[in-house]
């Protein structure tokens, strides 16, 4: 009965077209179905191997991104002073011979005097290359803001990273243990991922002093106080080695632990590894009681005792350094508890559960493989335990130790690349030294000329660092210097305020791209814009004199920029999501993917990248303009597709070769973009069986990595749970080898190099007086709007319209806060009143809110009297980019004293409770809202209503 | 709940509206009298406005006749189909009284019957809602009648002072009609703020098998159609503040400018109709209170997942 | 018609909510928004969309909600307060009061498959039947003045026009965690049958009497890791005697 009322089988669309996905940094394919030249309807693509047809609520509010206000139509010149967003509209002509104009004289005079800094740049191997061509020392992407403490301490440890470069053994892992993530880069395979496991009835425990999110879901939540991760992971080691619960034969097999430590204090080898003639590493060979190289055939190396050189030296394999040390009383569970703010008990129960689960539920795949040594295996021993780490490790001063501690638990049970554990995603793993050395040396740039080699990558020494001959920074951001010797993402976040300062010199030009410096991407936003806003008093020239800004949206940066270069969206653009960048691979696939523009622009806008390559075009930059200075490539598409890195390799592995038919390395093929649309927009080629698990020692991994072209030669991995290369940086500090640390450096970095991970009091808590600071205060990504900040989705700004601080109800009963009443939460940088809301799911010293929702008036064609823009707010407000002096006359940046990486997590906070108020503090005087017509009422897809 | 003004407005000047032709359709006015052919016009009159402002909460008034189809199932439907079924009967009765000035018996208690059946089907349609506990009550259709009641008789009394009949049979009747209602009401009301909630956060969740449920965060930041309409919060201390101030305009005002009209002779009949005007006036004032707390005050099951 | 099927709709679909995997990420709440406000009746407008009061129509919402067994907080163990994240749309119900509230005929359950749906050219925007549904399931759309609720996706579940994996409803197909199922709650045999059988599947608000066809599956219970903590075995031979038992290892590879 009534059933005839509805049409069943109605017509979607009239075309799909699948393309990836930019919402977030997840890149997951999507089918993209369009009706009347309309976006009806965005689906996750079913055959693509990140997403496997699921979709997040970003992914699924691209429509609402797509058609915002917000979006840029013009290339823009600023006519108003910065911060108003007055602007004039100006051809792309007008733009293009401008920018060409500022940056060809930067270029001849002093490259360094341009800047150049990406943000949620999904095409660095472009970006990166085109500065190299330009011939700066200044680029960077925003790793150094972003994560470069979970990157840099990965390929470090064992050359991967969780980030995007491995992810956990979802069908098999038992327990499954992961630490302060509330929404990562592989957002949508971590969901499924979790959902799989707890299905199948493995544990999950979640390490995060907040539970909402996936911890919300965890089978035990762990709530640690912020920045004393790595004092549980080096109390689960502790716990670990007493309860003898290592796996001796993976560490000998794999890691650096027998090879020979030099004891020899004083000395400029004291703690290096020794050596033969070659340059191996030695062990110590038990049968023959004799000193080897590490992997002579049929050796059985020692891990324990001490011995000396036939030249007298004294040495020990670095694993009786290793168990001396964690072995130690202070690491025991009792010792640390209240410190991380959890039982004995409880710290004991996760390493006896680690400990059962990877050696008494060890799991096996019957697959013969073949080790580099040529050693013949059975089998595949899984250690099913598996770890996941991010932001809320990585963003502490103390984050690349703490990142190093977790990958040497792993390594310790024998939990790295097995079945059941942490797999790598190709291209990685990827030795230390397979890395380049930075370069932005004086030696390496100058008028006219390209940057000697790439701008990042692994110091293997203080001998690398980027530093001028008095040991001062050759970098805008101090990348590579005394400061953060191993800022292997650079420093973005340090990029506004040297470039004020002139520390270590001015720029002339800084040219940004999606970056949203002058908010919610800069520590002290107030200090950022102030900056941005400052002039020379002499000149009354701004002290940044020149900002070329480029991005699709009304950021609260735009206003700030003189020039806009305005891109597309991502469904109007081609992109490629390359393995010579940040790949997408599976461990059990190599993937990768492109955009294309699915709908054509109706504005006055271009894709960035393709501006990017006319504009190196313009500059006769080598590698974009050929001898005669015409340009080699039309456009990005084009680019990406002709471009060759290597011979053979370029852009895309898939459908290389004038047949189509080659995968990784090839001829260029001109059909490359079709056979790629025609296959969903990505291209997946499976590792082979017996190659998919141990790739850092496995013969069939190795040679396809070669076959693809991810190397020349075989790359396998040794883990380094005792790091050399660190060790070499204390020697410095001690003047023991040259170059020689500054004096000013040399306490930091023999605390913070210490060769085996290690734990110390994060800086900003051991800066202040804790009894005035006595709380923690951090942000959580939301779900619904991670690397989807901008509020000018109608869809998603629903969800997070603003953002109350969570208290926990202790705070609460000893402040007499209750929901909805205002406070003052003071740093020792500044103070923000806002409104909060009370909450029983977080660690008792920690509040915490949304992150990034709070807005500027005006920007993203807001309104100002949005909530966004009223009542949410920024902690950014409260987080200094230096640290608070210590009375040595110096200034520490707040960061990792390794990597440079962004201590955001460190902030210490006192609450007082404040009179109600309609708007939190501080607030800003709104800025020009758009240029386009905003509606007041939307009722997308109403024409196809029946 | 949202208390909105359409739906106060409707009921409050509906219910005088039905109070008013039932008790013309007793015959218990003068119907020679030209103040009962105006009473007869203002019953009219109510009756349509009310339903004419509860046509104005519709999303698509233009629909509204296709409210009449589901009487079988619906009161709404059933209130619909009963304002018009006694429209008949009362605007013979008015057509008696205004052209013929004659009672017509047989249309003049159809009417009342379809009056007093009007309002039973408006207030049921609150009384069937199990959502809203408050309401869920055989005493929500005895208040919803005995107040049309009341305010009907009080407008009826001021239309005999005015010349249409006997004064004392009204009075009383008011009287009586206004005990019963406030009585009846103040049941209503002590069963709504001592009910035990039918539905809790907890039974809303299934989560109570593990503990007590709080909202930590709304599914959208600000309010939506829900939240608007059933949402609606009113502070305890200046509910109980209304509540009293209802019942001093709505019942104990009125009663206390009647009471003198039962005392035969002892008042001129000017003063009979400034007592009745005071009384009828008052009385929709306290009324419009008392509905206002209707639904302010009643709290909607869907509440329980929003924290309120 | 508005009066309720006389029987037992011969199939019964619905959703099975898994509340132990759901995270919260509201990829079913936009999901269901982009399929629904460009498919079946009026779109789902949204009102003040860049404006300080936002707010549209959406037939599926996620509550989240902090639960605290008696007995007060252990942090990091089982007894601590819990978050869960609780999507919620229309529950189909067999009783379902929304139906026979409804004057017009507009709101009606489908004697087939049990699905409850309104024929917005019936529906004159009363709001009864969002007044009598105690879950909160029907939002008048503002700008359309007519009823909207979830549909099960009906333009999509028997769509012959699309791939036969993709007819369920859209949150189904997108959720992540695969947290939602869709399937014939009927039939005893179907795999949500089976699912809420197993995992002792509940009806939200029992006592309200409109026996719901959508079902939840409670969170599972956790086990604490304190409990599993075995003081492990004291050797007093400290490092000396670890390293003896990697001398032992060594020995055995």
């Amino acid at each position: 009965m009534s059933d005839h009322r509805v049409e069943l089988s109605r017509p979607v669309s009239d075309e799909v077209r699948k393309t990836t996905c930019y919402m977030c940094a997840c890149r997951c394919g999507i089918d993209v179905l369009l009706k009347d030249g309309k976006i009806r309807y965005i689906e996750g693509n079913r055959d693509h191997p990140v997403n496997r047809g699921v979709l997040c609520a970003k992914g699924s509010s691209g429509i609402m991104q797509h058609y915002a206000p917000a979006r840029l139509d013009s290339p823009l010149l600023r006519t108003g002073p910065r911060g108003s967003g007055e602007f004039r509209k100006i051809s792309w002509d007008e733009a293009l011979t401008l920018a060409t104009g500022w940056l060809g004289e930067v270029r001849d005079r002093d490259p360094k005097k341009l800047a150049f800094f990406t943000g949620r740049d999904q095409s660095q191997s472009l970006t990166s290359f085109w500065a190299q061509q330009f011939g700066t020392p200044n680029y960077a992407a925003h790793g150094g803001f972003c994560s470069v403490n979970m990157a840099a301490a990965g390929i470090m440890t064992i050359g991967g990273a969780f980030w995007e470069f491995g992810a956990p053994d979802w069908e098999r892992t038992k327990l499954f243990v992961m630490f302060g993530v509330a929404e990562d880069h592989d957002s949508n395979p971590l969901k499924m991922g979790i959902s799989k496991l707890k299905k199948r009835g493995a544990r999950f425990v979640s390490v995060n002093p907040v539970r909402t999110g996936y911890s919300a879901v965890a089978d035990n939540w762990i709530g640690v106080r912020p920045g004393t991760d790595g004092l549980l992971i080096l109390a689960l080691v502790h716990e670990l080695l007493k309860a003898r619960r290592i796996d001796v034969d993976y560490l000998v097999r794999y890691s650096n632990a027998p090879w020979l430590v030099i004891d020899a204090p004083g000395t400029a080898d004291h703690g290096l590894f020794a050596r033969d003639v070659e340059g191996k590493p030695l062990v110590f060979e038990t049968v023959t009681e004799r000193v080897v190289a590490a992997g002579t055939k049929g050796a059985r190396p020692s891990l324990s005792g001490r011995t000396t050189l036939p030249d007298g030296r004294a040495v020990a394999p670095s694993f009786q350094l290793l168990a001396e040390e964690y072995l130690d009383p202070r690491h025991a569970p009792e010792a640390v508890a209240d410190r991380v703010g959890i039982d004995a008990a409880t710290i004991r129960g996760l390493a006896e559960e680690i400990g059962r689960v990877a050696f008494d539920e060890a799991i096996e795949i019957e697959q013969p493989w073949t080790d580099v040594y040529g050693e013949r295996h059975q089998t595949f021993v899984g250690r099913p335990v598996s770890f996941h780490a991010m932001r809320g490790i990585s963003a502490h001063s103390n984050g690349f130790q703490t990142a190093r501690a977790l990958h040497m638990l792993q390594v310790l049970i024998g939990a790295i690349d097995c079945p059941g554990g942490f797999r790598f995603e190709p291209p990685y793993p990827k030795p230390l030294h397979a890395h380049p050395r930075p370069h932005g040396k004086s030696e390496h740039f100058g008028s006219n000329q390209p940057l000697a080699g790439p701008h990042l990558g692994f110091p293997l020494g203080p001998e690398d660092l980027l530093v001028d001959a008095d040991g001062k920074p050759t970098r805008i951001d101090k990348a590579f210097s005394w400061e953060a010797p191993i800022s292997a993402h650079g420093l973005m976040h340090m990029v506004i305020a040297n470039a004020h300062a002139g520390d270590p010199y001015p720029v002339d030009v800084l040219f940004l791209y999606m970056a949203n410096m002058a908010w919610n991407s800069s520590m002290n936003t107030a200090g950022a814009i102030r900056m941005l806003e400052d002039k020379d008093e002499a000149t009354g020239e701004y002290k940044i004199p020149k900002i070329i800004y480029s991005d699709a949206y009304s950021s609260e940066m735009v206003a700030y920029a003189d020039l806009v270069l305005p891109d597309t969206t991502y469904l109007e653009r081609h992109d490629c999501i390359s393995l010579l960048d940040r790949p997408i691979s599976e461990p059990d696939s190599v993937n990768d993917a492109i955009r294309w523009p699915v709908v054509e622009p109706n504005r006055d806008v271009r894709a960035f990248q393709s501006v990017l390559i006319d504009l190196g075009a313009r500059l006769r930059l080598p590698g974009f303009s050929d001898s005669r200075g015409q340009p080699l490539y039309a456009d990005y598409a084009d680019y990406i597709v002709r471009h060759e890195r290597r011979p053979g390799i370029g852009p895309l592995a898939g459908f290389r070769g004038l047949e189509a038919d080659r995968a990784g390395r090839g001829a260029a093929n001109p059909d490359q973009l079709n056979r790629y649309i025609e296959n969903g927009s990505f291209f997946s080629a499976h590792i082979p069986l017996e190659a998919q698990f141990f790739k850092h020692a496995n013969a069939a991994y190795q040679d396809f990595a070669v076959r693809m072209g991810f190397f020349d030669q075989p790359q396998p991995v040794t883990f380094q749970l005792y790091s050399e290369e660190l060790q070499k940086f204390r020697l410095s500090a001690q003047g023991l080898r040259e170059p020689a640390a500054p004096e000013a450096y040399r306490e930091r970095i023999m605390s913070a190099f210490t060769p085996l991970p290690s734990w110390y009091e994060p800086f900003e808590e051991a800066g202040v007086d804790k009894s005035a600071f006595p709380y923690h205060a951090i942000t959580q990504r939301p779900m619904a709007m991670y690397h989807s900040w901008g509020s000018m989705n109608a869809w998603l700004r629903q969800i997070h319209t603003r953002n109350p601080l969570y208290v926990p109800g202790a705070i609460c009963d000893a402040h007499g806060l209750k929901d909805g009443d205002w406070v003052w939460l003071t740093s020792h940088h500044g103070r923000i009143k806002v409104e909060i809301a009370r909450s029983e799911t977080v660690n008792r010293d920690t509040m915490w809110t949304w992150n990034a929702i709070g807005k500027r008036g005006g920007a993203w064609a807001l309104d100002p009297a949005s909530p966004e823009a009223t009542r949410g707010f920024l902690m950014n407000h409260l987080i200094h980019e230096l640290l608070p002096p210590k009375g040595d006359g110096m200034r520490w940046s707040n960061s990792d004293p390794v990597t440079g990486q962004a201590a955001w997590y460190d902030l210490r906070v006192n609450i007082e409770k404040a009179e109600p108020d309609v708007a939190s503090q501080p607030h800003f005087e709104p800025q020009k809202r758009g240029t386009q017509e905003v509606a007041d009422e939307l009722r997308y897809g109403q024409e196809w209503s029946r | 709940m949202h208390p909105a003004l359409s739906i106060i407005a409707f009921t409050t000047a509906s219910g005088l509206g039905y109070g008013l032709a039932a008790v013309l359709g007793l015959g218990l006015l003068d119907p020679a009298s030209v103040a009962t052919k105006i009473a007869h016009f203002v019953a009219l009159a109510l009756i349509s406005a009310g339903l004419l402002s509860s046509t104005l909460h519709l999303g698509n008034p233009q629909r509204a006749w296709r409210a009449l189809s589901q009487w079988r199932s619906s009161w709404l439907s059933r209130e619909g189909v009963m304002a018009i079924l006694t429209f008949v009967p009362l605007c013979i009765a008015a057509y008696g009284a205004i052209f013929q000035s004659r009672y017509l018996p047989i249309a003049g208690l159809l009417g009342t019957l379809g009056a007093a059946v009007t309002v039973c089907c408006t207030s049921m349609i609150y009384a069937s809602l199990r959502s809203v506990q408050a309401w869920h009550t055989p005493l929500t259709p005895a208040c919803y009648l005995l107040f049309a009641g009341a305010g009907g008789s009080l407008l009826g009394l001021f239309f005999v002072a005015s010349g249409g009949g006997n004064v004392l049979v009204l009075s009383v009747l008011s009287v009586v009609l206004l005990v019963a209602a406030w009585f009846l009401k103040w049941q209503w009301r002590q069963r709504m703020l001592s009910q035990v909630p039918l539905s809790t956060p907890e039974s809303a969740t299934g989560l109570g098998f593990i503990g007590k449920v709080k909202l930590f965060e709304r599914p959208h930041f600000n309010d939506n159609y829900l939240t608007s309409e059933m949402g609606f919060r009113v502070a305890r201390k200046h509910a109980a503040k209304l509540a009293r101030l209802s019942v001093l305009l709505g019942g104990v005002v009125p009663v206390a400018a009647v009471v003198p009209l039962l005392l035969s002779g002892a008042v001129t009949p000017a003063l009979t109709v400034l007592l009745a005007i005071v009384a009828v006036l008052s009385h929709a004032v306290g009324v419009l209170t008392e509905r206002w707390l209707f639904f302010a005050e009643a709290r909607h099951a869907v509440m329980n997942y929003y924290g309120q | 018609m508005t009066s309720l099927p006389s029987q037992t709709t011969p199939k019964k679909l619905g959703l099975v909510i898994d509340l132990d995997v759901c995270v919260g990420c509201h990829a079913c709440v936009v999901s269901c928004k982009e399929w629904n406000t460009g498919g079946y009746g009026a779109a789902l407008s949204d009102q003040d969309p860049y404006g300080p009061d936002v707010s549209g129509t959406f037939l599926n919402r996620i509550h989240s909600f902090e639960v605290t067994p008696e007995g007060g907080e252990v942090v990091g163990e089982a007894g601590a307060a819990r978050l869960i994240h609780f999507p919620k749309s229309c529950l189909h119900c067999e009783d379902a009061p929304c139906v026979t509230v409804c004057p017009t005929g507009a709101s009606y359950k489908r004697t087939d498959d049990g699905i409850v749906l309104v024929d917005e050219d019936m529906c004159i925007g009363c709001g009864l039947c969002a007044w009598a549904c105690p879950y909160g399931a029907r939002e008048m759309d503002l700008a359309a003045g007519v009823m909207k609720k979830c549909t099960l996706c009906i333009d999509r579940i028997y769509n012959e026009t699309i791939p036969e994996v993709d007819r369920v409803p859209s949150c189904v197909r997108t959720c992540p965690t695969n947290a939602r199922h869709f399937g014939d709650l009927a039939d005893p045999g179907s795999a949500v049958s089976i699912m809420v059988a197993e995992r002792g599947g509940m009806d939200l608000m029992p006592e309200q009497g409109t026996r719901p066809v959508n079902k939840y599956l409670p969170p599972r219970p956790r086990k604490p890791l304190a409990a599993k903590a075995v003081p492990a075995a004291e050797d007093t031979r400290g490092a000396t005697g670890f390293f003896a038992w990697v001398d032992d290892m060594l020995d055995r590879i």
